[in-house]
């Protein structure tokens, strides 16, 4: 096998076993049309539609696709992907109108009848075809002080905590600040300046956190009119999560803590 | 969301319509007869249905309200908040049902029945 591998430039998923490999073409092959937004201000400052039609595997993503249209239909075609497995977060986009990571969505799920529409995430500048600008979505981020503040002396091991005080923060880890939460939110999408969930969530990873100790200032900043009180419960971020993070019940958490702390 | 966008709209609506009932109802003050003909106006089965319309959206921003009230102070509400919409929309239905047959009769039976 690493023979037939080594001479096809193709990666592995495009790569018909022959028959006495466990091969035979049982992965079944249809003709999907990725329906894309392109935009590239070089040329014109007007977005527009593009299909691209092409077949793919049942086990080819959405990713694939997009890779088998940059590869052989179109190089300037361009997005944002890294890891491909879903733990980097670069490559959140918006699919069949639903924000979701390019790499995580099978072609078979989707209903490929019909063109699979894909475009960038909505709320932040889009500066070419699906790539956005995440600035002002990073800029949410460092503002809540994403990191442990512990005024303690440093101790030689590790700071102990307790599995009940770990499982506390537990959900709000996942995060890979991929933005298909902060994106998906309308009150975003019609005021830039909201903080937007996923800088609520890692605040929320801190302020849970019994080793850290910036709690009240991560709460300071975030009750603000621009903070959580702006979260109007649609529960779009909670359905865009690619990690499953309960992220509409961390920003309530958050506010909870927020009126605790001022009775 | 759309429970979201529904929240919205009925909120939007109600206020309207409070807005132009005050409006009409200091009308008393200013004159009578003009406050009796207005009144009156409403008396037709557009505005039979315009209430109907009105006291849905009452009914659903009411329900909904106090499920937007359990997601943000109840410690499950975040969880189990469809199973609430779907609650909002049973209720909804349970409510309207039985006021629609009533309300609908009676606007009806006024207008053909010329009273
Ligand atoms: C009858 C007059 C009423 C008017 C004019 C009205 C209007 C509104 C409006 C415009 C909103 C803003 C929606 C938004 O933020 O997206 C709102 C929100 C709200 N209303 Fe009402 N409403 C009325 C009655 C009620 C009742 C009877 C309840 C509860 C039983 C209620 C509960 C709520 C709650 C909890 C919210 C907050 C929604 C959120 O956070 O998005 N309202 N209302
Ligand atoms: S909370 Fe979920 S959707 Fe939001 S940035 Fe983190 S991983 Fe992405
Ligand atoms: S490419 Fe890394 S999350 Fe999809």
């Amino acid at each position: 096998m690493s023979a037939v591998e080594a001479e096809l430039p193709e990666p592995a998923s495009k790569i018909e076993l022959p028959v006495h490999l466990g091969g035979g073409g049982e992965i079944p092959t249809f003709d999907v049309t990725l329906r894309v937004r392109r935009y590239d201000p070089e040329f014109s400052e007007e977005s527009k539609w593009e299909d691209f039609t092409m077949t793919m595997y049942g086990t080819d993503r959405v990713l694939d696709a997009l890779h088998k249209v940059k590869w052989e239909q179109d190089g300037s075609l361009s997005f944002r992907r890294s890891c491909a497995h879903g733990v980097c977060g670069s490559d959140a986009m918006r699919i069949n109108g639903r924000n979701r990571l390019a790499c995580k969505t099978l072609l078979k799920d989707l209903d490929t009848s019909k063109p699979i529409t894909v475009e960038p995430i909505k709320g932040l500048p889009v500066e070419k075809d699906l790539i956005v600008d995440m600035e002002p979505f990073f800029q949410s981020f460092r503002e809540v002080m994403p990191f442990l503040v512990n005024r303690d002396h440093a101790p030689t091991k590790e700071r102990l905590q307790s599995a009940e005080e770990r499982a506390r923060f537990d959900d709000t880890t996942k995060c890979i600040l991929c933005a298909a939460c902060t994106s998906s939110c309308p009150v975003f999408w019609t005021d830039g300046q909201y903080f937007g969930p996923a800088a609520i969530v890692n605040a929320h990873r801190f302020i849970f956190d019994s080793r850290d100790d910036a709690g009240d200032m991560r709460l300071e900043i975030l009750n603000d009119k621009e903070g959580v009180w702006r979260c109007r419960t649609t529960f779009n971020c909670t359905e865009a999560c690619p990690r499953g993070i309960q992220v509409t019940q961390a920003i309530a958490e958050v506010k909870q803590a927020i009126l605790a702390r001022q009775i | 969301m759309w429970s979201w966008v529904g929240h919205r709209i009925t909120g939007v609506v109600i206020f309207i319509f409070l807005l132009v009932h005050v409006l009409d109802t200091s009308l008393v003050r200013v004159s009578p007869e003009a406050y009796t003909a207005v009144i009156g106006a409403y008396k037709n089965p557009i505005m039979g249905l315009g209430e109907a319309a009105l006291v849905a959206a009452i009914v659903f921003h009411a329900f909904n309200g106090l499920r937007i009230i359990a997601i943000d102070f109840w410690k499950k509400g975040p969880k189990y908040q469809r199973q609430m919409l779907w609650g909002v929309l049973a209720l909804w239905a349970v409510t309207m049902i039985p006021f629609l047959i009533r309300h609908l009769t009676i606007v009806f039976s006024n207008f053909f029945g010329g009273n």
